[in-house]
Parts: structure tokens; sequence; C-alpha cells
């Protein structure tokens, strides 16, 4: 574990606290997609948890968030509410995409989350776009983009890496290495498979870290984004994870074996940093089942809050089609009033 | 003295630079914008002027920084983002429908992408089948886009003002024939919409629905039917998408017979959606069948005389009108 960053008790319970409200969430999800209240696609996060908590924790509220279709992890640690965040799973009017995005599609203007991208790759360009204005406004934020390792077989990888380290823009590229696009394992994909080692043929500063471990995942983005705010352009870290799960839920996983997922969860994110807070008198008995329970009840008043929720009228329909305003210049953190 | 003549690549040039002067969140970015002055030497001398982070030279990415004016967009800037040629937008084809049309409805209206994207489109330079395609058609299949084709020194000088304005990507097609295109630039005119198509040529006889390129070829053969008595009324559409159907019908409506001119391929074609929505609208009106000249469905080939044979001329746009009105000419 780093040093760099502040470890005291009370931190290490966010963090732990968080990762455990990502897995609840899903979990529920999950029962609500079998109740067929959820539909579409729904790709979990369980076991990456550690990633998104680990990098948000350095964010601060300027910063652009671009994430994938595999983002609830993301949205939640971002401070996306997690009434509006379950609504949109059940495609209602109160949900932050008004029901239009669904799982894969969240976007929060007040939180500069933009996407919930599903094509592979495709969101990385936007980040070169938000660092840029950042840049050219000479605002003092950075984007963080995050992709699975299946981007990195798309163009947009290369070419975007090589745009913002040509003009020396303030993105942190995190790389969720889970080994496997869908059931593509990574190294039947890629030719040279340490992908760390291609952003640095860009010539940007680029780290591996261990995606199972919260506290490492939050000093390496610490470290980066300090760099990044320095003016010295980007950043690269791969967090090298795994998805306990299946892609979707659709999903056989017959790429894969039980035992490696077994092997897998034995390094669970969650109790790994429980196990280690517990034996250095960080986490006291009980304490673990409390925040667990407190979360279920935060889960629950969203499931009642979906719900409830209402249906967008299908008057609507073409709304937003074309737009006759430029909204996120109100909504977004920091925006004049 | 009469006023000085100018090109439609010079007004392309002063719409970017005023756009520029206007607004300090507008750039240009694309590939040879800067040094090169521009593949077709639109933004020549606007480095000197403005200076290389507004007037900024890309690697050829046109995925990542058609992308990146995305999301510069989103952001707070301005972007016009200049793509080298139509087949090369293809590449940032991802970028410009599943993000750019798509970010604003998908994510419940939080998200507006104030983009304008110009390209050169078109065929006529023997510059072969990978340079030389009318491909705006399919972007004018995209809900969320706004699809403009100046083909008037006065919409190529004043289009890019609204263009910027407008809270949606723009999309704007420049004619590669009509870069040379030269005249005097009407002093009377100081702005134009980005709402409507123009009746370029009144006529009483049959409508001629063109855009673009098409337009210089299509007023020709206006000029050579006059002639034989025929007078036709030529419509520029200016506005691809979202299409002025108003101005198309009711002018279809007085004439009752209607050409459509689309450099475009025939099949699914902005021909097709205009001819259909005459036939869904004023069917009954009509006199004549609808007729098209589109370019032969083949890709554009080099030699001069195939690509000659293979896009819309006055010789064909007139022969088409013949039909219409001495059935058996």
């Amino acid at each position: 574990m780093s040093a760099k960053i502040r470890l005291d008790r009370q931190r290490l319970l966010a963090l732990l606290r968080e990762m455990i409200r990502i897995r609840r969430f899903e979990a529920k999800c999950v029962e609500l997609y079998q109740a067929q209240k959820i539909r579409g696609f729904l790709h979990l996060y369980d076991g990456e948890e550690a990633v998104s908590v680990g990098v948000m924790a350095v964010l601060r509220p300027e910063d652009w968030v671009v994430a994938t279709y595999r983002e609830h992890g993301q949205a939640l640690a971002r401070g996306i509410p997690m009434r509006a965040l379950m609504a949109e799973m059940l495609g209602k009017l109160e949900g932050c995409c008004r029901g239009r995005g669904g799982s894969m599609h969240i976007f929060d203007a007040r939180t500069r989350f933009l996407g919930g991208n599903a094509i592979v790759g495709g969101g990385l360009p936007l980040a070169v776009g938000t660092a840029l204005a950042d840049k050219m406004q000479g605002r003092a934020a950075l984007t963080c983009c995050f992709f699975g390792e299946g981007a990195v077989d798309e163009g947009e990888f290369h070419e975007s890496l090589n745009l913002a380290e040509l003009w020396k823009l303030p993105v942190l590229f995190v790389c969720e290495n889970n080994l496997y696009s869908m059931g593509t394992p990574l190294e039947i994909a890629e030719a040279e498979t340490d992908i760390a080692k291609k952003a640095g043929c860009y010539r940007m500063p680029s780290e591996a870290v261990d995606g199972m471990d919260v506290v490492a995942v939050e000093a390496a983005a610490a470290r980066a984004a300090e760099r990044i705010r320095s003016g010295e352009g980007p950043c690269f870290l791969e967090c090298r994870t795994y998805r306990f799960r299946a892609h979707s839920m659709f999903d056989a996983q017959l790429y894969r074996s039980k035992e490696e997922v077994e092997a897998w969860r034995a390094r669970d994110p969650i109790d790994r940093l429980a196990r280690w807070m517990h034996d250095n008198g960080l986490l006291h008995t009980g304490e673990r089942e409390a925040i667990e329970a407190e979360i279920d009840r935060e889960i629950e008043d969203a499931v009642r809050f979906a719900e409830a929720g209402s249906l967008e009228p299908v008057e609507e329909l073409e709304r937003f089609v074309l737009m006759d305003e430029i909204p996120q210049e109100r909504l977004v953190a920091g925006a004049a009033p | 003295m009469s006023a000085p003549t100018t090109t439609y690549r010079e007004c392309c040039k002063q719409a970017i630079r005023a756009a520029l002067l206007a607004d300090p969140r507008v750039f240009l970015m694309g590939e040879d914008v800067g040094r090169y002055g521009g593949c077709y030497a639109v933004s020549k001398g606007l480095l000197d002027e403005f200076g290389p982070e507004r007037i900024r030279d890309t690697p050829l990415s046109e995925s990542a920084f058609v992308g990146a004016g995305i999301g510069a967009a989103i952001a707070g800037m301005r972007p016009i983002v200049e793509i080298m040629t139509v087949n090369f937008s293809l590449l940032a084809l991802d970028q410009i429908l599943n993000n750019a049309a798509t970010i604003p409805h998908m994510s419940g209206g939080q998200f507006a992408i104030p983009l304008v994207i110009r390209m050169a489109t078109g065929g006529g330079r023997q510059l072969a089948a990978q340079h030389s395609h009318s491909l705006e058609g399919w972007y004018a299949h995209i809900p969320g886009l706004k699809i403009l084709a100046p083909a008037t020194l006065e919409d190529a000088r004043y289009m890019l003002a609204p263009a910027l304005l407008d809270p949606n990507p723009v999309l704007i097609f420049e004619h590669i024939m009509l870069y040379n295109l030269e005249g005097v630039l009407d002093p009377a005119v100081t702005s134009v919409d980005i709402e409507h198509a123009a009746i370029r040529r009144p006529g009483r006889d049959v409508t001629l629905v063109t855009y673009g390129g098409s337009l210089p070829e299509t007023l020709a053969a206006a000029e050579t039917l006059a002639r034989e008595g025929i007078e036709a009324e030529v419509i520029d559409l200016r506005v691809l998408r979202p299409l002025d159907e108003a101005t198309i019908l009711e002018s279809v409506r007085r004439t009752r017979r209607c050409v459509i001119v689309d450099e475009g391929w025939r099949s699914g074609s902005l021909s097709a959606e205009i001819g259909m929505r005459i036939a869904e609208q004023a069917f009954y009106e009509l006199d004549a069948p609808l007729r098209r000249v589109c370019s032969a469905e083949v890709p554009m080939p080099y030699a001069g005389h195939l690509e000659r044979a293979a896009l819309p001329n006055r010789e064909r746009i007139a022969a088409a009108v013949r039909t219409l009105l001495r059935p058996g000419s």
C-alpha cells in the first residue's frame, strides 16, 4: 500500500463503503433484471469496484468523467444519486437521462459525467475534446476516461492517446483490464498484451497497478492526477482487474474456467480491504454489517423511488433530437449560476 | 465603381475568419488546415492571423479529431472541424452518428453539441472513387444533425455564422466544383438563414429541386429549356436536413411537375426521400410522374469521359424535363 495518500480509518472506511455500495446496488439490479423490471443489456462491475472507487477519489467536481457501458460503479462513485440511477435502469422519467439511456448510457451534467458510452473506444475522443476545451479555456480541470482493454484493439485508442500527448492535454486514461473483451481473451486479440507499455509508445507516462487493491489504485491515480494538473500532459493507468460475473446477462461464460474465476474471487477487492483493515484494527466487529445494512436501506429507497416513478409521455419521444439550448452550460458543476 | 469579384473559396475563408474574430471560443481543426492552408486552400493565411491554437493542424485521425470536436463543443468551445473530403468522413462516422447525433437525446437533453463540421464533397475533378462521392444524403438520414449545402457565394459566406450559433451539430458540405465559382457577393445580403430552401429561378412549368454542386448545372438546364419555351423553377434546397418541405410542395403544386437533381446515387437517396414526400403530400396535384437525375450507380471512375457520364449534367437534366412536358420527345 502506498504512503502517498492518507490512510486514516475514516478514509479507508469511505473507500470500503463505496465499493460495498456498488456491489450491493448491482446485486439488486440483477434481482430487478430477473424480475424483468430492468431490460436490455446489463453489464455488471462485480469485482472491478476498486478501480472506479480508487480513481474517483482523486477527482474534483470540475473534472470530466467519460466511462463505458459498464459504468454503474463510476456513476455511483462520481456521486450521481442512486435514486436517479435506479430510475434510469427502470426506464423512468425520473432517471438521470429520463429513461432514454438505460444501464449503458448514464449521463449526468451536474457531475460532468459524459456517458455511458457503448461503442468500445468511442469515449476516448470525447475525453480528448473535453480536455482540449479545458486547456484552451485555461481551466484547471482534467478529464478522466475509463475504458476496457478491448478498447485497445480500436483505432480510436491509438488516435486519442497520440492526440492527447501531442497536445499535452489533461487526460487521465484509465484502462480497466479485466482480461476479456466479452469472451475474447486479451492474448488472442493483442500481439502485445502489456497495455501500459502501449501508452509508453505515445511517450505518455504510464503505470500498471493492481486493480483489486483500492488503495493502490487511488495512490497511482493520485500520482497521475498530480502530474496532469501540473500541466505536463496526459497519464495512463492500467488497472489489472477481473469481472466475477458474466459479460452481460446473456453470457454462458464458456470461455473461462470456474477455477480461474474462483482464483480471482479470492482477491475480491472488498474482502481484501476489509480483511486488511480488520487485521490492523481499523474495522471493528459488526462494522461491515452495519455499513451493508445502511446501504441496503439506501438501495431500498432508490428502488421504491424508481418503481414509483413515472413514464415519460410518448408525446415527448422526439424532444431533444434537436436542441434549442445548450443545457450543460447551466447544469455542470462550476457553471455560472 | 462595381463591387469586386470574389470566389466561393474566398467566401468560405472569410466566413471562418469572421467567426474566429467574433467569438474566442471558435477554432478550426483538421488535416492540413494550418501550415498547408487547407486541402482546397480554404484556410490559407488563417494560421498567420490566428496562430496554431486556433488553426489547429491534426494528425490523420478523423475519428479522434471529430470526437475531440464533439467533446470540446460539450465543454464550452465552438469548434469548426474540417474533414478533407466526405469519403474520409466515414472514418469518423461512428463519432458523428453514435455521439454527435445521439448524445443530446440519449442523455435526456442534458448535453447539446454546438459543433460545425465542414467537408468537401462531390465529383468532377477526376479524383476517382475515393475522393469524389456525394454522401451528404447519408448524413441527411440521421436525426439529430443539421445538414447544409451552400451553393452560392452568399451561402458560402454567411451560412457558417448561424451554424455556429445553432446548439446542434451542423455539417456543411462544400462541393469541390464550387470552390472556383466567381462572382460578386451581393452587398445587400449580410446574413442568411439555415432553415429554408431558396427559389433560385422562378418558373411556371416544372420544378427542379437540387442543391450544392448541381445547382449551376440545373440553372444552365433551365436556361436551355427557357429557349425552348419551358419555364423551369429551380429550388436550391440549401438545407438537406431538416428538409424545407413547404417550399418544395408549394412550388410543385404550382408547376405540377418535378424533377429532382441529386449528385448522390439514386437508390435510397435524398432524391428518393424528396420524391416520396411529394408523392405523399401532393400526388393528386401532379400532372406528370416524378423524375430524378442522379449519379450513375458506380464508384466514381477516374477517366474524364466516364466521370462526366456518371454525373448529372445540364443535358441530362433538360432531357428529363422534356420527357415530362413533351411526352414522346
